[in-house]
């Protein structure tokens, strides 16, 4: 087993007289913030960047009990063609899906640019033994996916446990391979901010490409708060390490405007270099529509019915 | 060429995703060319006016009366009139009724106030929006409270109101100020007597309508316009009070003139507020603090935090957090919704933010200004940050009362202690730490009327405001308000 050390790699404490790794956050002014930053009017052609941005950003996912091969095939295409009626429209980043539905989506978004995720490590829950998790992880991988979504243990997590935590997430980053790894804290469960940037840290230190909210199993997920306490955490590794993790927020995100909040949240704090896929991605099955809708009425200058919209 | 040109000259502005511009309507004020004075309910024609312009392009948008001495006169003769004549002996629920109204009003016409406050102030339309409106509303309806009740407030004392009150305010917050002062002398059943500043008399004038639409009674307050020659005639008028809030200068020449008269005084003056940076607070939040301390409303706040004093050990990742956050400070037009930093109030105010500035370069201190692309016409000036400051610079002692904020450094809480009270004011002061226990004892040792913890700039009705030393004296807010506007037998 991979030994953890007392404190992650990199967030040791700091010889030189530097910033103290773990740090606080102070909740009143944390949430001023955000709600200052909501309050951002976009209009007209920044608007239609950011709608469009959203798309290409935007890992269309479904994570049902009754998901089958059919509404994935279908969910895949949607993601290939958001908007059948405006070519204009770009492919989203990635679709994403539990592991049994792997090999249909792989199969239906082969040669498009499309990328497969897929939720492991006995999502949404993360309570299974460790190499249960890391059979799973093998499994998606050998059959296609480019991306692992995996949850920490927050039950290790609040009971102090953080090596093991840590430990787990070396460990399904090795067995990833060359697919990349978002990691899930699931902000809803961590309770404090300061838990959320710990946890963000130790995500980080332990090798995550992407640190992700939530599992969208939650009512309370991707809040603008929580998002920028996960923002200036992937700042302070950047600044420190050079380091750049990416962010999705996942969960609760259902229409354009939120979408253009938190695409606000992340350009006035890591900045341009952050407004890619590769580095930022919405983890969301209803926003597409909203956007969509959006960008339609931002072109032609009227709303048009849901109906012309296509529900997959 | 002097740094700061070359500063302000250096192009290239990140690109990328540029916010389009989201304008409020200027529509939703209707201004008239030519304001008189409101004298007794009614409007009188001045003798003289000038001019009063929209900062940010410099355009004129009205005529100002220049209140004249005989004309104050009749201001202080018609608030006597209305003093002895009804006001004073209306019951307190009944003034709490006007007030109650007035409040109502403000918030339901508070986007047209909002949108006036910045065109005449220069302040972002973000903070009229959301500070300046919410805030003066929120004063009269606090003092409504206190209207009928001034015997709780005071027991057993008997509280008395004074008379007519002049009232003075500044242009940094034109209506929030007029609210600070208008609101506790009327609940404590006084008359008044405002002069808005020179450069923001509008939201004064405008609030006029307000008062009508409350159907004030003729005379309770009046408002006379004008420079310091109506202000210095205000305080020799025939007034049992004058409340002055501005530049410490000024509040010593009345305090002299006043010497001896027996009329009451408050003065609310400036401030060189330390904002004081623990090791083991919680870094982005203080950082978006210290922006707000000294951004806020272009600086142009008597309690600003104005002077940074940081933990060395945290020095570095503090000043690399501030840089990066002024780069994305928006500064532009007021009235875009997403400008955080205005235009100056005045030419004369950006000459001497300027002059200080070039003093803290000639004596050393090391300047930093992000990129910034400002506006061709109006008054500006680039959010600005200077580092290696020692105590005896003048940026670091002398208010600036601008977008300019000095670095100093201190290593024990002792010397933070000691460097934040070396000065002559003592309006207000920042502490930032998770340390519960260092909040309170810094709380204990910190010489200011207002100590803020783990926030900054944050107002409320209830909560007393005032300074220490050359920062004035008497208080604001709260029920410590209603005091120097009562006399108790």
């Amino acid at each position: 087993m991979a030994q953890a050390p007392a404190l992650p790699t990199g967030f040791e404490l700091p010889l030189e007289p530097r910033l103290p790794r773990i740090g606080s956050v102070d909740q009143v002014a944390l949430e001023e913030r955000a709600a200052t930053l909501a309050k951002r009017s976009i209009k007209r052609e920044a608007k239609v960047f950011a709608l469009e941005l959203a798309v290409r950003m935007t890992d269309l996912t479904t994570l049902e009990g009754a998901d089958t091969p059919g509404k994935v095939a279908a969910l895949a295409s949607k993601a290939i063609r958001p908007d059948p009626s405006d070519p204009n429209v770009p492919s989203v980043a990635a679709v994403c899906v539990y592991p049994n539905l792997v090999p249909p989506a792989v199969e239906r978004v082969r040669g498009s640019g499309v990328k497969v995720a897929s939720v492991a490590t006995a999502f949404p829950s993360g309570q299974s033994p460790l190499e249960t998790k890391l059979e799973e992880v093998r499994w998606v991988v050998e059959h296609g996916a480019d991306e692992v979504d995996m949850v920490i243990d927050r039950g290790a997590f609040l009971a102090g446990r953080y090596a093991k935590v840590y430990d787990e997430i070396v460990r399904v980053k090795e067995a990833s391979g060359e697919a990349h790894l978002k990691v899930i804290l699931e902000t809803g469960e961590l309770g404090t901010y300061d838990n959320v940037r710990r946890a963000s840290l130790l995500a980080m230190a332990a090798g995550a490409d992407f640190i992700k909210t939530s599992t969208g199993k939650l009512p309370s997920a991707a809040t603008l708060p929580v998002a920028l306490v996960m923002l200036e955490a992937i700042r302070d590794v950047y600044e420190e390490t050079g380091r750049a993790v990416g962010f999705k927020p996942a969960g609760g995100i259902r229409n354009a405007k939120q979408a253009v909040q938190h695409l606000v949240l992340v350009h006035e704090t890591l900045g341009e270099d952050w407004l890619t896929p590769d580095r930022y991605r919405f983890g969301a099955s209803s926003l597409l529509n909203d956007i969509l809708m959006q960008l339609r009425k931002e072109k032609t200058g009227r709303y048009q019915s849901p109906d012309y919209f296509t529900i997959d | 060429m002097t740094e700061l040109e070359r500063q302000q000259d250096r192009a290239p502005v990140p690109g990328g995703w540029e916010y389009a511009s989201a304008p409020e309507s200027r529509e939703l004020v209707t201004l008239r060319e030519r304001y008189g004075l409101f004298v007794g309910g009614e409007w009188l024609e001045p003798k003289e006016t000038y001019s009063t312009i929209d900062p940010s392009s410099e355009e004129p948008l009205a005529e100002i009366g220049q209140a004249t001495e005989q004309e104050v006169g009749l201001a202080v003769d018609a608030a006597r009139d209305a003093f002895e004549n009804g006001w004073s002996a209306l019951p307190g629920s009944e003034r709490a009724k006007y007030l109650f109204r007035v409040a109502r009003l403000l918030q339901e016409r508070s986007r047209e106030f909002a949108v006036l406050e910045s065109l005449n102030g220069g302040k972002p339309i973000r903070e009229s929006r959301d500070v300046d409106l919410p805030l003066a509303a929120a004063h009269f309806f606090y003092y409504a409270g206190w209207a009928d009740k001034l015997e709780y407030a005071f027991p057993n004392r008997k509280p008395k109101p004074l008379g007519v009150a002049g009232q003075i305010i500044p242009w940094n917050f034109p209506l929030l100020m007029l609210a600070w002062k208008i609101a506790p002398a009327l609940a404590a059943g006084n008359t008044v007597v405002l002069k808005p500043a020179e450069t923001t008399p509008l939201s004064a004038l405008l609030f006029c309508d307000v008062l009508r639409q409350a159907e004030l009674p003729a005379g309770v307050v009046n408002i006379v316009t004008g420079d310091g020659r109506a202000g210095a005639a205000l305080v020799k008028a025939d007034v049992d009070k004058v409340a002055f809030t501005g530049s410490t200068e000024v509040g010593k020449a009345i305090q002299r003139e006043l010497a001896g008269t027996g009329k009451k005084l408050t003065l609310e003056l400036g401030g060189k507020a330390a904002n004081v940076i623990f090791d083991d607070a919680a870094l982005d939040q203080a950082v978006e603090g210290i922006v707000n301390g000294i951004y806020f409303n272009q600086g142009h706040v008597c309690c600003a935090g104005s002077r940074l004093l940081v933990q060395e050990s945290i020095y570095e990742p503090v000043i690399a957090k501030l840089k990066r956050r002024l780069a994305t400070l928006r500064v532009g037009d007021p009235l875009d919704k997403n400008t955080d930093v205005g235009a100056i109030n005045s030419r004369q105010q950006l000459e001497k933010i300027q002059e200080l500035v070039a003093s803290g370069e000639a004596e050393g201190a090391e300047i930093y200004q992000p990129p910034c692309r400002l506006p061709e016409k109006g008054y500006w000036f680039v959010p600005t940050v200077f580092t290696n400051v020692a105590q005896s610079y003048r940026i670091a002692h002398e208010e600036i009362f601008g977008p300019v904020l000095s670095v100093l450094t201190f290593r024990t809480p002792d010397e933070a202690v000691e460097k934040a009270n070396n000065t002559p004011y003592g309006l207000s002061a920042g502490v930032w730490t998770e340390k519960g226990s260092r909040i309170l004892s810094m709380a204990q040792r910190l010489r200011a009327g207002v100590i803020w913890a783990n926030t900054y700039n944050r107002f409320d009705p209830a909560s007393p405001f005032g300074g220490y030393k050359e920062s004035g004296f008497g208080r604001e807010g709260g029920r410590h308000g209603l005091e120097p506007y009562l006399k108790f037998e």
